[in-house]
């Protein structure tokens, strides 16, 4: 049957049509009779107190409607912090900032006009007198004495203390090394820089008391609860929440953010719908931003290479606030995984998670698990530097043993399955690691410096089991909707609690269902992104998709292929017990002559004239997975890089992934999911950094023409292969794959750079982006050393 | 002050008083409403506005309305021809050179204009000319892959 083998097919994206010929939906696309437009002021100092604001000029300017201060927003309240630490310090966090400004881009009013440019042109206009206060930025000082204070609530500006592991068995651990190895590795802030820019569209209509909400959400319900039971106190039954096509999220686009809830205020008081977009610099400057690590590691090794003990203490930057899901990144994303794939004897970990005025840090593609993966795998390499050993031997000698049930780490997370060696061995197979090595030597005898990195890694994803987050302290379960609704001509539409901002989930979703079920891919459809339409769903974040959303649907087509046995039964006079069902057929089993199509059964449901006893008409089911566990994808990458060491130049010439995220719906799907992450971790490793000036608090790479994203012209082809070990915590044996390549591909490309560099005895750069600048800067260090 | 400017998108004439800073691309989206071009900067690195002005691909935020009184503009909507897409709209198809959409209508624009002077560029040149259009989606491979798979499906042609 044609329709068996849609799972695992590479099948071409149905949601293609419209963006190819410019027929997307996008947020800001949407223009509505009597809108208006909105603009911010904000805050030009990284710290200072509002003295007063003064509207005057501003609101006599053509076309101007409204201006609204904080003041003005009387019972709203602070934007929440949706996961709470023991402890953990909560700002205040206005919509509008009301007393002070805490970092660049605080918004402090909003101008509403008839154009958009009435209303920038306004915004110029309104003068607020500052205090400026002096402002800390560095993650490294933030806690130091002496650091201006930002928060009363939080002295010292730390936020929270936090600690995983066994300290007295790491400490025994580091006592009987051989070899201790000790770094401090620093990783630098990132800036999502979705192509797509936030925006919103509000429109409350009067006569309903309905508010509609169009906004570049990764997870509209969670926007929804979030606004209006926390911050605006309006009922969430009249509101809806649109996500229609969005632009790119890698996490900036799930969190709760000042513009959209000002909006939806804003437009309940002037009652014309506003809209808002985001330009390119407002997005740097308030899209949350990821990673801002200082960390202080250190290995205990045995002279063999056995890795006896892990020690860290990490400084995570959490910026001016607690932005939505920002304490769980470097605590419960990060600390958790610091077990990797490999067997360590002890593990222990601190995390001080402090404030600065700067903009706020939340997840960013992967989470915490890159900060980790990155940590562990340049601490290998330099290891494995320190012992004179193969870096590939090394990480061979100490990879956890295959297992398909189950792996308690020393750092409370228990993995699903794995079976690292292999997925590493086809890897090296891959890159013909002998000849690269000899290839390598012979290079270098001619001045050419060849580099291989490698790293492996482990992902938590498919978030996540609501009771085991409930205990970390999220405020949310972490379950996912599906509901499967089966019309009376028997086509399908599909509601999923996910959202797509790129996933590809209309395609993928509908090769599931239409697998699932043994009908034409084309007789379904599906749903996402609209409050008002699909059961509450808690989104897309976490490559958790196709594992919990995916999941959640499948639960549903089960409970509809269990009434339509009923039904079938009762038209074959069979009992429901003897019934099956397969390809679009419910038959008797071991007589399939005796059957009835699925389409019978659906319109039999709808008209019900023939129908069983105690079962209700119409066919239609909506469940809620929980899943029991994380799933623990893996993998293992490698870059290989030529550095001119004259001018620091980094050329990657070969870029190789091997991934293991369980079984895989749609593989075109999942490679290009990989190759996007792939770049965006080169991007970390080889350009990208914001860069606070820490003396004016300023955000000095506040564009594209400071900020770097990567180029066509950076990247090589990627090299991608799979082994697959399906998770036994779903019945769809699926991981996730969302993030793999980002939390690879940093440590491959830096342990590149640094084995080409190696023989200039360098081992380790504390520093990311590896810019010609920093790369020419140690090379000629090392030259003087010498 | 306004002032009145006349242009030709997709083969249909569109004539709007603007203010002399009005920028091209918003007069193609907000007052021929045509959508598909998009903003992704403010400052001509992403790419996600480029159209085809007078025969050059062009960053359709770094024009003035003004300056386009008169041109000869194809935008997305305009590639396909007869409710036939276009080779390089097809070869993003079916490539997978595309994730998230919104770079998308700029890459594709670019791609014509790579393709309409070189109809056989090397993997290098590719890579080259994208310069100046940004994903954050594909990591390029597929886009590249695509633009390949254009050239050879219009060079059969």
């Amino acid at each position: 049957m044609a329709t068996a083998r849609l799972m695992g097919s590479s099948i071409k994206r149905r949601e293609d049509p419209r963006f190819i010929t410019g027929k997307g939906n996008y947020t800001d696309d949407l223009k509505l009779p009597g809108m208006t437009y909105a603009a911010f002021v904000r805050s030009e100092h990284a710290n200072a107190r509002i003295r007063g604001i003064d509207t005057a000029r501003a609101r006599a300017h053509p076309g101007v409607v409204a201006i609204f201060t904080g003041k003005d927003m009387t019972a709203v309240n602070s934007l929440p912090c949706g996961w709470l630490l023991p402890e953990l310090k909560v700002p205040q966090h206005p919509p509008l900032a009301t007393e002070a400004a805490r970092c660049v881009g605080d918004p402090v009013a909003i101008v509403i006009a008839e154009s958009q440019t009435a209303a920038l042109d306004a915004a110029d206009l309104v003068k607020v007198d500052w205090d400026v206060l002096p402002s800390v930025t560095s993650t490294a000082r933030a806690a130091t004495p002496g650091a201006p204070q930002i928060h009363e609530v939080a002295p010292n500006n730390i936020a929270f203390k936090f600690q995983i592991g066994d300290a007295a068995e790491t400490d025994a651990a580091f006592k009987k090394a051989d070899v201790v190895v000790k770094k401090r590795i620093v990783n630098q802030r990132l800036v999502a820089n979705a192509v797509e820019p936030r925006a919103c569209v509000a429109r409350y209509e009067d006569a309903t008391g309905d508010l509609t909400l169009w906004v570049t959400s990764q997870n509209p319900h969670v926007h929804r609860l979030l606004m209006t039971a926390f911050v605006l106190g309006i009922p969430e039954h009249k509101v809806r929440v649109i996500a229609p096509d969005v632009g790119g999220g890698f996490g900036s686009k799930i969190f709760l953010y000042n513009e959209e809830t000002v909006c939806s205020w804003a437009t309940r008081q002037i009652k014309r719908p506003i809209r808002w977009t985001s330009d390119r610099r407002e997005a740097f400057q308030t899209d949350a931003q990821g990673r801002d690590h200082v960390t202080d590691a250190e290995v205990a090794l045995a002279t063999d290479g056995t890795m006896l003990g892990l020690r860290v203490k990490t400084t995570a930057n959490l910026g001016a606030y607690l932005s939505t899901f920002a304490p769980a990144v470097p605590t419960f994303l990060y600390a958790t995984l610091l077990n990797g794939v490999y067997t360590f004897g002890a593990i222990h970990a601190e995390v001080t998670g402090v404030f600065t005025n700067t903009t706020p840090v939340d997840a960013y593609r992967g989470a915490g698990r890159p900060e980790a993966a990155y940590l562990l795998e340049r601490m290998v390499d330099a290891c494995a530097a320190a012992l004179r050993m193969d870096p590939a031997e090394l990480r061979k000698k100490n990879f956890i043993p295959k297992f398909d049930n189950g792996y308690q780490t020393k750092v409370a997370l228990m993995y699903d399955s794995g079976n690292y060696g292999p997925c590493f061995d086809t890897l090296l197979k891959m890159l013909d690691y002998k000849k690269f090595r000899a290839d390598q030597a012979a290079a270098r005898a001619q001045g050419r410096l060849l580099g291989v990195g490698f790293s492996t890694y482990i992902e938590a994803c498919s978030i996540a089991p609501s009771k085991v987050v409930g205990a970390l302290g999220a405020q949310a379960g972490l379950w996912e909707s599906g509901k499967v609704r089966v019309h009376p001509t028997g086509k399908v539409t599909v509601f999923t609690g996910s959202h797509s901002h790129g996933q590809g989930h209309e395609t993928t979703f509908a090769q599931l269902a239409a697998d699932q079920l043994g009908i034409p891919m084309d007789d379904v459809d599906i749903v996402h992104g609209d409050t008002g339409i699909v059961p509450f769903g808690m989104g897309t974040y976490g490559s958790r998709s196709a594992s919990v959303g995916g999941t959640a649907i499948l639960m549903s087509i089960n409970k509809i292929k269990e009434k339509g046995k009923k039904i079938a039964a009762h038209l074959l006079e069979a009992s429901p017990g003897d019934m099956d069902y397969a390809n679009g057929q419910f038959f008797v089993k071991g007589s399939p002559e005796k059957a009835v199509p699925f389409g019978t059964v659906a319109l039999v449901a709808y008209v019900p004239h023939n129908f069983p006893e105690g079962v209700e008409p119409g066919l239609e089911e909506t469940s809620f997975y929980d899943p029991s566990n994380f799933c623990f994808p893996f993998g293992a990458h490698a870059c290989v890089v030529e550095v001119d060491a004259e001018t620091g130049h980094v050329k990657i010439l070969r870029y190789l992934a091997v991934d293991d995220v369980g079984n895989v719906i749609n593989p075109m799907i999942v490679d290009g999911m990989v190759h996007g992450g792939i770049a965006q971790g080169v991007g970390q490793a080889l350009w990208e950094g914001a860069v606070y000036d820490d003396t004016s608090g300023q955000l000095v790479t506040g564009s594209l023409m400071d900020y770097t994203l990567p180029k066509a012209d950076g990247l090589p082809m990627y090299e991608t292969a799979r082994t697959v070990t399906p998770t036994p915590v779903n019945p769809l044996g699926i991981k996730g794959a969302g993030e793999t390549g980002t939390i690879a591909s940093t440590p491959a490309v830096v342990n590149a750079v640094v084995d080409a560099l190696s023989g200039f005895g360098i081992d380790h750069f504390e520093a990311m982006p590896l810019t010609p600048e920093r790369v020419w800067k140690a090379v000629q260090a090392a030259k003087s050393r010498k | 002050m306004k002032t009145k400017v006349t242009m030709t998108i997709n083969g249909v004439s569109y004539s709007h008083e603007v203010e002399p800073r009005m920028l091209l691309v918003h007069f193609i989206r907000e007052l021929a409403g045509l959508t598909g071009t998009h903003v992704g900067c403010d400052t001509s690195q992403c790419g996600a506005c480029t159209i085809d002005l007078n025969g050059l691909a062009v960053k359709s935020c770094t024009l003035l309305a003004v300056q386009a009184d008169g041109a000869k503009i194809t935008t997305i909507e305009g590639l396909a021809k007869d409710g036939k897409l276009h080779p390089i709209q097809e070869a993003f198809w079916e490539k997978h050179g595309l994730q998230c959409g919104f770079c998308t209508p700029g890459m594709i624009m670019s791609a014509a204009q790579i393709l309409q002077r070189n109809p056989n560029p090397s993997e290098a040149e590719i890579r080259h000319q994208l310069e100046g259009n940004l994903c954050r989606c594909t990591g390029y491979h597929n886009i590249v892959k695509a633009i390949q798979y254009a050239a050879e499906a219009m060079a059969k042609r």
